[in-house]
């Protein structure tokens, strides 16, 4: 299990997470839902290591791993898939999940195994990263985070500015990926998706969890009002 | 006519030793997106342990890189890694005052422990073997110099464009913080890179000191003509530096013809006039 205990994170005189409780079971699907500058995208960063934080405030399987580097929460199997894609221009499609692989886990992602997946993303393998389209890009983004094997990925914003298409599309390549054990954590602007995709849900608020439960039997007024903080 | 052709080979060698001195800081631009004021220092510093070690071991120039190559190494690997993984990343402003202080604080430590006197490498009959094609005559020595820079040049674009190590610079050049969430780990990765770039000085150095007599305060003048090779050829572009160190190499030889002793003028002068008729320098990569 991987979970958060009393976890602050501070951007310099800032605090962004004030004493966040935060959990996800192994196989598990878990939204955060929020307004922007909640500190939903803080709390994935503190996790993997990107905004540094106390040891304690992050436990996976209950030893306390904060604070340390993206490459050693990898190996340990946890993930962050960035907001707005962020695949390297100068690689190719294909050496973009070549990386991850090389720098990541082994298990039954394997980057032959994902260009089966996606006959596009095998067309266009050769070809440099940004030269995709918004919602291949993103196919290309995810592949590239479960190349690295993951047990637990974390996956910002996955459907911003993508059409409902290509966030179906999206949304099916991880669904094949949670049948076969992945937990996730989705930070999704659009809250019916992210109770649709989800078992459980975290409403955060100027850094504090003010509201969670089964995303099943989430009342949609709460969880409005929680969201814009009335 | 042969003289013409001499001068154009000549100046082609030259410049494919400044296109060594160049890549290391082209590399370190690309990658880690900071010049390095004490590059010309370290080539120095380079020069003065292939002295040592000959005079220690009693070997010849090219034997002594056997040694200095993973000395050099090491010793980039050890900088990045104490002092320069500090300032990088950071704005523009701080690596430069660092590596500005570390060109001082080089030089003067060159000159304490070697003195101010003018030192070179003695590569014996090696330096005065040649030959003539045609009326031409082409020594043996630059010529091998030549080759060894092609072949650095090739094979540090192969590893770029082809290796894993390759695949990890790009993504950091591009963007290092998602780098770090693929697990390039870029502290380390940093200090491999400029141990490698002192490897290359290494080799440049050894080239250097036997055509060129040095002293501890020779290093910003080589800072300058791999600075202009660099930026000729324009910013992050390998082989753009390859063809700058050319030009600027062309551009002196050429002067030198014109009047000796403003060799370097010449090239300084070329390398403003190019300038200001391409400020993104002759190959920049295509901003996206």
């Amino acid at each position: 299990m991987l979970r958060t205990e009393r976890l602050n994170a501070h951007y310099g005189q800032f605090q962004a997470l004030f004493e966040l409780d935060f959990q996800v079971k192994p196989g598990e699907t878990v939204s955060l839902i929020g307004a922007n500058g909640a500190g939903k995208s803080t709390l994935l960063r503190s996790i993997v290591g990107s905004v540094r934080v106390r040891r304690d405030g992050v436990l996976l399987n209950e030893t306390a791993v904060g604070g340390d580097s993206e490459r050693k929460q990898l190996e340990r199997g946890i993930a962050l898939l960035p907001e707005g894609r962020r695949l390297f221009p100068s690689l190719t499609v294909r050496e973009n999940l070549q990386l991850a692989a090389r720098n990541g886990r082994p298990g039954p992602w394997t980057v032959d195994r994902l260009m089966r997946e996606f006959p596009v993303m095998q067309a266009f393998q050769h070809r440099p990263a940004t030269a995709l389209s918004g919602g291949q890009q993103q196919l290309v983004a995810l592949s590239r985070a479960l190349a690295g094997n993951p047990a637990y990925l974390l996956c910002d914003e996955i459907s911003l500015g993508l059409s409902p298409i290509a966030v179906n599309e999206v949304y099916q390549l991880l669904g094949r990926a949670r049948n076969e054990g992945l937990a996730v954590v989705l930070v999704e602007q659009n809250v019916k998706r992210a109770l649709a995709e989800s078992e459980r849900y975290y409403c955060i608020q100027k850094g504090r969890v003010v509201l969670q439960g089964a995303s099943k039997t989430a009342n949609h007024n709460q969880v409005a009002q929680a969201y814009f903080g009335l | 006519m042969a003289v013409f052709i001499e001068t154009l080979l000549n100046g082609l060698m030259l410049g494919a030793l400044y296109a060594l001195f160049g890549m290391g800081l082209s590399l370190s631009l690309g990658v880690m997106k900071m010049i390095n004021i004490a590059h010309g220092d370290l080539i120095v510093l380079g020069a003065y342990l292939c002295s040592t070690v000959m005079q220690l071991a009693g070997v010849g120039p090219f034997a002594s890189l056997l040694a200095v190559v993973p000395l050099m190494f090491g010793i980039g690997y050890v900088l990045q890694r104490a002092l320069l993984n500090r300032v990088a990343g950071k704005a523009a402003l701080s690596p430069l005052l660092l590596t500005f202080g570390l060109s001082i604080v080089a030089q003067n430590i060159l000159q304490e422990v070697f003195t101010a006197d003018t030192r070179s490498l003695q590569a014996g009959d090696l330096a005065l073997q040649g030959f003539t094609v045609g009326g031409v005559s082409v020594g043996v020595l630059p010529l091998l110099s030549t080759v060894l820079s092609v072949l650095i040049f090739a094979g540090t674009g192969w590893l770029i464009g082809h290796s894993h190590l390759g695949r990890q610079a790009r993504a950091v050049a591009d963007d290092p913080g998602t780098a770090r969430l693929v697990g390039v780990n870029d502290r380390h990765f940093f200090a491999l890179v400029t141990g490698f770039v002192l490897a290359v000085i290494a080799l440049a150095a050894v080239m250097y000191g036997i055509r060129t007599p040095f002293t501890p305060t020779a290093g910003p003048e080589r800072l300058l003509f791999s600075f202009e090779a660099v930026v000729l050829g324009g910013l992050g572009n390998l082989w753009g530096t390859f063809i700058g160190g050319l030009v600027i190499g062309l551009a002196q030889v050429f002067g030198t013809q014109l009047s000796s002793g403003l060799g370097p003028f010449f090239g300084h002068l070329l390398f403003l006039v190019v300038l200001l008729a391409r400020p993104q320098g002759l190959f920049a990569r295509v901003q996206r």
